[in-house]
C-alpha cells in the first residue's frame, strides 16, 4: 500500500484549511470521496481535488507534496497515523493534535504545535512565532507529546506550555517558555529576552548562556541532575541531536523563577 | 534419585501466592547502589514478622539502568497488594531516599501500579518537581546532596512465596558450603530471591508451637541434636541441615532456581559430606504450589 499523497497541482492564492485531511477522517474513503470533500479556502469552500491531485491507498500515512506555507491547519486533531509535508506549511500546523506523528520537511507558521495533546511534531525548518503556545484568550498550551524543530522558532515559543517537550536545536526568539505552567523547552542555539516570563513551573534547558538572566530568576547554582540523561534518553527514538548529548548537560547552572510569578520554574544553563 | 552420591528425597516444597514488585537502585557508584538496596531489604527475611520478604535479584550494570549508573534490582513480597505497597513504601523513604546520590526507579511495567515516588516527593515540602518522560512520570525532590530522583510508580504482580529445599550433611561447615555453591548458582537465575540471610535459613520451622502465642517453632524432625529425642527425620549420619528458601514471580522461575541450587550443591557430592536434598512442605494441604523435587531434577 502508497501512503495517500496529496500533491498541490499550483501554489494557492488564498489559505487553504487542510484540517478535514487527517487519517482518521479519510479512512475507508474512496479515492473519489476524499477528492470530493470541502476545503475552505479564503471565503469559499472548494474541493480537494480542485486544490490537490489525490493518489494512493493508505490513509495512515498522508503526504502533502510541493506544499507552500499557504496549508493551515495540517493534521489539526489528528489521534493516529503520519503526515509528511514535503515542502511548508502554513499557521496551527498540528494543532489539538492527539497522537500520531507530524514530519514537515520545510519550514511553518505561527501557532505550530498551538495546544497540541500528544504524539510528536518534527519540523525540519524553522518554526514561528507561539510555538506550542495556546491559542489566545486560552491559558492552557501544549499538555503532552514531544515537538522538534531543526531549525530556529520565533517569539513566545511555548507560550503557556502545560506539559511535553519542545526541543529547538537552532535559535529561540523573546519571551521563551512564557507563562509556561510546566512541561520542558530545550534550545541548543541562543535565545531572546525576557525568557521565563512569568514561568510558574517547568524547566529551560539551554545548552548556551542567555545574553541575561531575568532579574526575576534566582541562582540556585552548579548542579549534576540526574533527571537530565534520563529526560534526553528518552528522546532516543527521535530525530533530534538532544539525544546525542547528555554529557553536554553534565552539568548546569540553576535559576529558579519566574518570582514575580510562583517561582517554581527553572532556567538550567549547560556549563 | 541419587545425584553425585546425594539422595534426592520424593518429596516437595510447598508454597503461597504473594504479591511481589520488584524496584531499580541507581547510584553514582555500584557500592552505594548495594548499600541502599541492603538497607531497603534488610529485616525482610520473612512475612511472618517483618511484613514481607525481600531481596537484591541482580546488580545491573550501567547500560541497563535508566538513568545509566550502576544500579542494583531488588524485590519486595508481601501476602497482600496493600501491605506490599506499605512496605515498599516506608523501606524506600527511610533507606533509598535517605541513602546519598540514590535514584529509584520501576523494575516491573507490568501489573497494577503501586507508590514509588508518588508519595515520597511530599519530602519535597513544596519543592518537589515533576517530569514526564517517555510516558513515565518522575519526581525530583531535594535533599541536602542535591537531587533524589524516583519514578511515580512500580508495577505489582502475582508471585509465589515459600519455594524451598534442604540441604542435609554430615557436618556445619560441609551443609554451609553446599548452601553457599547453592545460593551462587541460584543468583544467576532471574526474578527469584533468597530473602533469608546470605540466602540460607539455619532455622527451618514448622507449623505450630506447645505454647499458644507462638504460629511456627523450630523443625524437631531436622534437628541433628535432637535426634534421639523427637520423631526424627535424620539419619545418624546427619549432623547438620540447612535450607534455602526461594520466592520469585512465576512456578517456572522457581523450579528453575530451585534446579540450579540443587545441582550445585550435589555437584559437591557426599564426597564432600553432602548426604541428602529434602524439602519442607505442609502435606500440601496449605499451599497451592507444590514443588516436586525429583521432578524438578529429572
Amino acid at each position: 500500500m502508497t501512503a495517500l499523497a496529496f500533491t498541490l497541482k499550483a501554489a494557492p492564492k488564498q489559505r487553504v484549511d487542510v484540517a478535514p485531511l487527517i487519517p482518521e477522517r479519510l479512512a475507508g474513503k474512496r479515492l473519489a470521496d476524499i477528492g470530493a470533500l470541502q476545503l475552505q479556502t479564503g471565503n469559499r469552500q472548494i474541493r480537494a481535488d480542485e486544490l490537490f491531485t489525490v493518489e494512493g491507498d493508505d490513509a495512515s500515512r498522508l503526504v502533502f507534496r510541493g506544499a507552500t506555507g499557504k496549508l493551515d491547519f495540517v493534521g489539526k486533531g489528528m489521534s493516529q497515523g503520519e503526515i509528511h509535508v514535503e515542502g511548508d506549511a502554513g499557521s496551527y500546523l498540528g494543532m489539538h493534535l492527539k497522537g500520531g506523528t507530524i514530519t514537515v520537511d520545510g519550514s511553518v507558521d505561527a501557532y505550530a504545535a498551538c495546544e497540541l495533546k500528544n504524539g510528536t511534531l518534527l519540523i525540519r525548518g524553522n518554526a514561528g512565532d507561539f510555538l506550542g503556545a495556546s491559542l489566545p484568550g486560552n491559558k492552557k498550551g501544549m499538555a503532552g507529546g514531544v515537538v522538534i524543530v531543526k531549525g530556529n522558532v520565533g517569539d513566545r515559543a511555548g507560550d503557556h506550555l502545560r506539559r511535553g517537550a519542545i526541543l529547538i536545536e537552532g535559535d529561540a526568539g523573546s519571551y521563551l517558555g512564557s507563562r509556561m505552567t510546566a512541561g520542558t523547552i530545550a534550545v541548543l542555539g541562543r535565545v531572546g529576552d525576557h525568557l521565563g516570563y512569568a514561568m510558574t513551573r517547568g524547566t529551560l534547558l539551554l545548552a548556551q548562556a542567555p545574553r541575561v538572566i531575568p532579574a526575576t530568576f534566582n541562582d540556585c547554582g552548579s548542579h549534576t541532575l540526574g533527571f537530565i540523561p534520563l529526560l534526553l534518553k528518552g528522546f532516543a527514538d527521535l530525530e533530534t541531536r538532544f539525544a546525542d548529548l547528555p554529557d553536554r548537560f553534565q552539568r548546569v547552572r540553576r535559576y529558579a523563577g519566574d518570582l514575580c510569578s510562583l517561582g517554581k520554574g527553572e532556567i538550567l544553563v549547560a556549563l | 534419585m541419587n545425584i553425585n552420591g546425594v539422595h534426592i528425597d520424593a518429596t516437595f516444597a510447598e508454597a503461597f501466592p504473594m504479591k511481589a514488585t520488584r524496584v531499580i537502585i541507581t547510584a553514582q557508584n555500584l557500592k552505594w547502589a548495594r548499600i541502599a538496596a541492603e538497607t531497603m531489604t534488610g529485616f525482610a527475611t520473612s512475612v511472618i514478622a517483618c511484613g514481607c520478604e525481600a531481596g537484591i535479584e541482580r546488580e545491573l550494570p550501567p547500560e541497563e539502568t535508566p538513568d545509566g549508573r550502576p544500579g542494583v534490582a531488588a524485590m519486595i513480597f508481601a501476602m497482600g497488594g496493600k501491605g506490599l505497597a506499605k512496605q515498599l513504601e516506608t523501606r524506600a523513604g527511610q533507606c533509598v531516599l535517605t541513602s546519598p546520590t540514590s535514584a529509584l526507579f520501576a523494575g516491573l511495567d507490568d501489573g497494577d501500579p503501586i507508590p514509588l515516588g508518588k508519595n515520597l516527593r511530599f519530602f519535597g515540602d513544596g519543592f518537589q518537581s515533576s517530569k514526564r518522560i517517555a510516558g513515565k512520570r518522575y519526581w525530583r525532590v531535594p535533599v541536602m546532596d542535591g537531587e533524589f530522583l524516583a519514578e511515580e510508580t512500580t508495577g505489582m504482580v502475582k508471585a509465589i512465596g515459600g519455594g524451598n529445599f534442604l540441604i542435609l550433611a554430615e557436618s556445619q561447615p560441609e551443609a554451609l558450603a553446599a548452601c553457599e555453591a547453592a545460593i551462587e548458582a541460584m543468583r544467576q537465575v532471574r526474578d527469584v530471591i533468597m530473602p533469608f540471610p546470605g540466602g540460607v535459613v539455619r532455622s527451618g520451622s514448622k507449623v505450630g508451637s506447645k505454647y499458644k502465642a507462638l504460629n511456627a517453632s523450630t523443625n524437631d524432625a531436622f534437628c541433628p541434636t535432637l535426634k534421639g529425642q523427637t520423631r526424627t527425620d535424620l539419619s545418624p549420619e546427619i549432623e547438620s541441615v540447612m535450607e534455602i528458601v526461594i520466592d520469585g514471580l512465576t512456578e517456572a522461575d522457581i523450579k528453575k532456581a530451585m534446579r540450579a541450587g540443587i545441582e550445585a550443591a550435589c555437584g559437591l557430592g557426599a564426597g564432600k559430606g553432602i548426604r541428602r536434598i529434602s524439602a519442607g512442605n505442609y502435606g500440601g494441604k496449605l499451599g497451592p504450589f507444590l514443588f516436586h523435587l525429583q521432578e524438578i531434577m529429572a
